[in-house]
C-alpha cells in the first residue's frame, strides 16, 4: 500500500503536505508562540494549571501534531493512527491547545479547561477528551505504556494477510519524571523487544517542581543512560522546529532499537521572567504578570510573522 | 444440593496446572489474547501459554509496574492482555498503574493474581495476599472474580476475557478439591446457591467454598439447616441474592481466604446494611498477617477451619434468635 492509498479520503492527515519546507517550519514556529499565548490565557483565566512545562514542550508538540504524527482528528479512533503518549500530563494545557487547533474538538472548549463539566480535565483523561490515548498525570507511565502499544502494533504487523493496522508510537516525557523507577523498567522492556516503532522525546528543560533536576535528583549523563539501556539517542535543540522535525524523521529510520530524542529546552520558554524558574511549574500569573508575559509572547509571534 | 455440585469432592487437582490449560484453551479460541508475566510463569503455569503461543507471550522481568503499563499499551492496540504475577504485587506494588489506567482509564486489561490468599503458604506473609480483594474492590470499574476450583476456572476464564473492562481474578497456588461437575455454568456477577437451607446462609468464595459445603454438612448433623452460596464475583456483587438470602434465612456468614476487612465480608455487609440488615458473621483473617507453614494448617490456625465456619454459623443463628441484628 502506498502512502497515497493509505491517506485516501483523509486530507487532514498531513495539513502541510508530506515534506518540510521553510515556509512550514516558520509557520509552525510562529504557531508554537501563539499556542503559548493560548495556554497563558487558559491558566490566567482559571488561575490554575501548569505553564512552565507547557511552554517548554510547545515546539515538540506542534511539530508532532501539525506534521509528524499520522493522525486524523475527524476520526480520533482510526485504528492506523500513530499513538501519542503524553506522559508529562501536567503540561496538558499545551496538549489541549495543539489538539483543539488541529481539529480534535472546538477551540472554544479551551476556555473550559479545568472547569466543572468540561471535557478538558486537569490532567489528560481518555474518556472525556477525543484523541487522548491514556490518562497521564502520575508521572512515569509513558515508556512502559508506549512499549505495550508498540508491541501490539508489531504483533499486528507480523500477522499474515492484509488489513491489520500499521502505526508508530511516540512518547513525550518530562525530565523530572524520569526520576520514577518504572520509566527505567519500561526502557528495559522496550530495548529487550527491540521496539523500533517506538520513539520518545524527552523535554529536557532541566527544572522540576522544587528546583533544578541537577539539584533534586541528578540524572546526568542522560544521553549515556539511555544509550546504556539499549536505546538509540538523538540530541536536538527542542525549540528549533526544523531540528525537532529532522530528529523525528531520523528516529523513524532507526532499526532494531527504540529511539530517545533528548530535546534540550527551557522551562517557561518565551517569557523572560518565567524561564528556568521552578516557581512557574504550577503557578498561575497575576494580572500584571499576565500582561507582561502576553506582551513578550506577542512580540515573538510578530517576529515570526515578519520572517 | 445443587446438581452442579459433586456428592463427593473429586481428587485434588492443581489449580496452577488447570490455569495453564485454561489459558491455552483461551488462546486457541481468541487470537487477541496476549499473556504477560513478571518472570513467574513457571510459578503460575502461564508458561503453558508461552509454549503454545510464543508470539503472544511477553516476559517483562521482575517489573510489576511495567507489567501493568505494558498491558495497558497492548489493550490500547485492541489486544486482550492477561497480566500475571502474584496477587499481592498487583494490589500493592503496581496499584497506582492499576488505578490510573485500568480503573480511571478503563483499559481492558485482566489481572491474574497468582498465589492468592495463604496458598503460597511456606513462603510466608511476604507472599501471602490477604488484602487484595479489599483493595481491588474499592476501585471504580474494576470487576473482582474468585474461581473456586478448576471447573469454575475453566468456565469463568473465557467470561473474564470477554468482560468489557478491567478484571482482577485471584488463583490458588495448590491442589484443591474439585467441587463442581461439568454442568456447572457460573456467570460473572451472579452468585450461585449450591445447597438449599433455611436457618442461615454461608456465603463463600474461592477455595473456601469446599469448606463451606463441609461446614454445612456438619451443621446438618447438629440440626442446623445451612444454605451455601458461592459468590465467585465480589464485584459487581449479586446484591439481589444477598438480600434474598437475608430475607429467607435471616442470618449470614461470609467465608474468604482474606482479611475480614473489605473483601467478601465487607461487600456482603455493605449490601445487607443498605437492603436487609440481619446478623452477619465474617470468617477470614482477623486483621492480621499469618505465618509460614503447611497450607491446610495455616488456614485452620488463622480461623478458616470447617469447624470455625460451622461455629460462626451457629453464632449467626443465635444472634438471629435473640432478635434483630445485635
Amino acid at each position: 500500500m502506498t502512502m497515497t492509498d493509505m491517506n485516501a479520503g483523509l486530507p487532514l492527515v498531513y495539513p502541510y503536505g508530506p515534506r518540510h519546507t521553510p515556509e512550514m517550519v516558520d509557520d509552525l514556529a510562529r504557531r508554537a508562540f501563539e499556542f503559548r499565548i493560548q495556554v497563558l490565557r487558559m491558566v490566567y483565566a482559571q488561575q490554575t494549571g501548569h505553564i512552565g512545562g507547557a511552554f517548554s514542550v510547545a515546539e515538540i508538540l506542534t511539530a508532532l501534531f501539525f506534521h509528524h504524527l499520522r493522525i486524523d482528528p475527524a476520526d480520533p479512533n482510526w485504528p492506523e493512527r500513530d499513538r501519542l503518549v503524553f506522559s508529562k500530563g501536567h503540561a496538558c494545557a499545551m496538549l489541549y491547545t495543539c489538539m483543539a487547533h488541529r481539529g480534535y474538538f472546538p477551540i472554544d472548549e479551551l476556555a473550559t479547561f479545568r472547569c466543572l463539566n468540561s471535557c478538558l480535565q486537569g490532567h489528560p483523561e481518555r474518556q472525556k477528551t477525543p484523541g487522548i490515548e491514556v490518562p497521564a498525570g502520575p508521572l512515569g507511565h509513558g515508556v512502559a505504556v508506549g512499549a505495550g502499544m508498540a508491541l501490539a502494533a508489531r504483533m499486528d504487523a507480523l500477522k499474515p494477510g492484509k488489513g491489520h493496522p500499521r502505526y508508530r508510537v511516540y512518547i513525550v516525557l518530562g525530565d523530572g519524571e524520569i526520576d520514577a523507577g518504572v520509566i527505567w523498567e519500561g526502557a528495559l522492556v522496550a530495548a529487550k523487544y527491540r521496539l523500533d516503532n517506538l520513539v520518545a522525546v524527552l523535554d529536557y528543560n532541566g527544572v522540576q517542581q522544587t528546583g533544578t533536576t541537577a539539584d533534586v535528583l541528578p540524572t546526568e549523563p542522560i544521553v549515556d543512560k539511555w544509550r546504556a539501556f539499549g536505546w538509540h539517542t538523538i540530541e536536538v535543540h527542542g525549540h528549533n522546529v526544523r531540528g525537532v522535525l529532522d530528529a523525528l524523521d531520523e528516529a523513524d529510520e532507526i532499526h532494531a532499537r527504540p529511539v530517545m530524542i533528548v530535546a534540550r529546552t527551557t522551562k517557561g520558554k518565551g517569557v523572560s521572567f518565567m524561564e528556568n524558574d521552578n516557581r512557574w511549574h504550577g503557578k498561575p500569573p497575576t494580572t500584571e504578570e499576565f500582561e507582561a508575559a502576553l506582551e513578550e509572547l506577542e512580540g515573538e509571534v510578530a517576529r515570526w510573522q515578519s520572517v | 444440593m445443587a446438581e452442579c455440585v459433586r456428592q463427593r469432592f473429586g481428587e485434588p487437582v492443581s489449580m496452577r496446572v488447570a490455569y495453564g490449560q485454561a489459558l491455552v484453551e483461551l488462546g486457541k479460541a481468541r487470537d487477541d489474547v496476549v499473556v504477560l508475566s513478571a518472570d513467574v510463569a513457571n510459578s503460575d503455569h502461564s508458561y503453558m501459554f508461552e509454549d503454545a503461543f510464543p508470539e503472544r507471550f511477553l516476559n517483562v522481568g521482575i517489573a510489576e509496574q511495567a507489567l501493568v503499563d505494558v498491558a495497558v499499551g497492548l489493550a490500547n492496540g485492541g489486544k486482550v492482555p492477561i497480566a500475571n504475577t502474584f496477587a499481592f504485587l498487583f494490589a500493592t506494588r503496581a496499584l497506582e498503574q492499576v488505578r490510573t489506567h485500568l480503573c480511571y482509564g478503563q483499559a481492558n486489561v485482566k489481572l491474574a493474581g497468582a498465589y492468592a490468599g495463604l496458598s503460597d503458604s511456606f513462603d510466608g506473609p511476604t507472599h501471602h495476599s490477604v488484602t487484595d480483594l479489599a483493595i481491588m474492590r474499592s476501585l471504580p470499574h474494576m470487576a473482582v472474580v474468585v474461581p473456586a476450583d478448576p471447573v469454575g476456572l475453566n468456565r469463568l476464564l473465557p467470561q473474564i476475557a470477554a468482560w468489557e473492562g478491567p478484571v482482577f481474578f485471584r488463583l490458588c497456588r495448590n491442589e484443591v478439591p474439585v467441587i463442581f461437575r461439568e454442568g456447572y455454568e457460573p456467570q460473572i456477577g451472579k452468585g450461585m446457591v449450591l445447597r438449599e437451607g433455611a436457618d442461615v446462609t454461608i456465603v463463600g468464595c474461592g477455595v473456601m467454598v469446599a469448606r463451606c459445603l463441609e461446614a454445612a454438612q456438619q451443621l446438618a448433623v447438629a440440626g442446623t439447616d445451612a444454605r451455601v452460596v458461592e459468590m465467585h464475583t465480589l464485584k459487581p456483587l449479586d446484591e439481589e441474592l444477598v438480600a434474598r438470602c437475608a430475607v429467607e434465612t435471616g442470618a449470614l456468614v461470609t467465608v474468604e481466604e482474606h482479611s475480614i476487612i473489605g473483601g467478601l465480608g465487607g461487600a456482603v455487609a455493605e449490601a445487607l446494611a443498605a437492603r436487609e440488615p440481619v446478623p452477619l458473621e465474617r470468617v477470614g483473617l482477623a486483621d492480621t498477617f499469618a505465618e509460614s507453614g503447611p497450607y491446610g494448617e495455616i488456614l485452620d490456625k488463622y480461623g478458616l477451619s470447617v469447624g470455625a465456619i460451622a461455629a460462626a454459623a451457629q453464632r449467626a443463628v443465635g444472634r438471629k434468635r435473640m432478635g434483630g441484628s445485635g
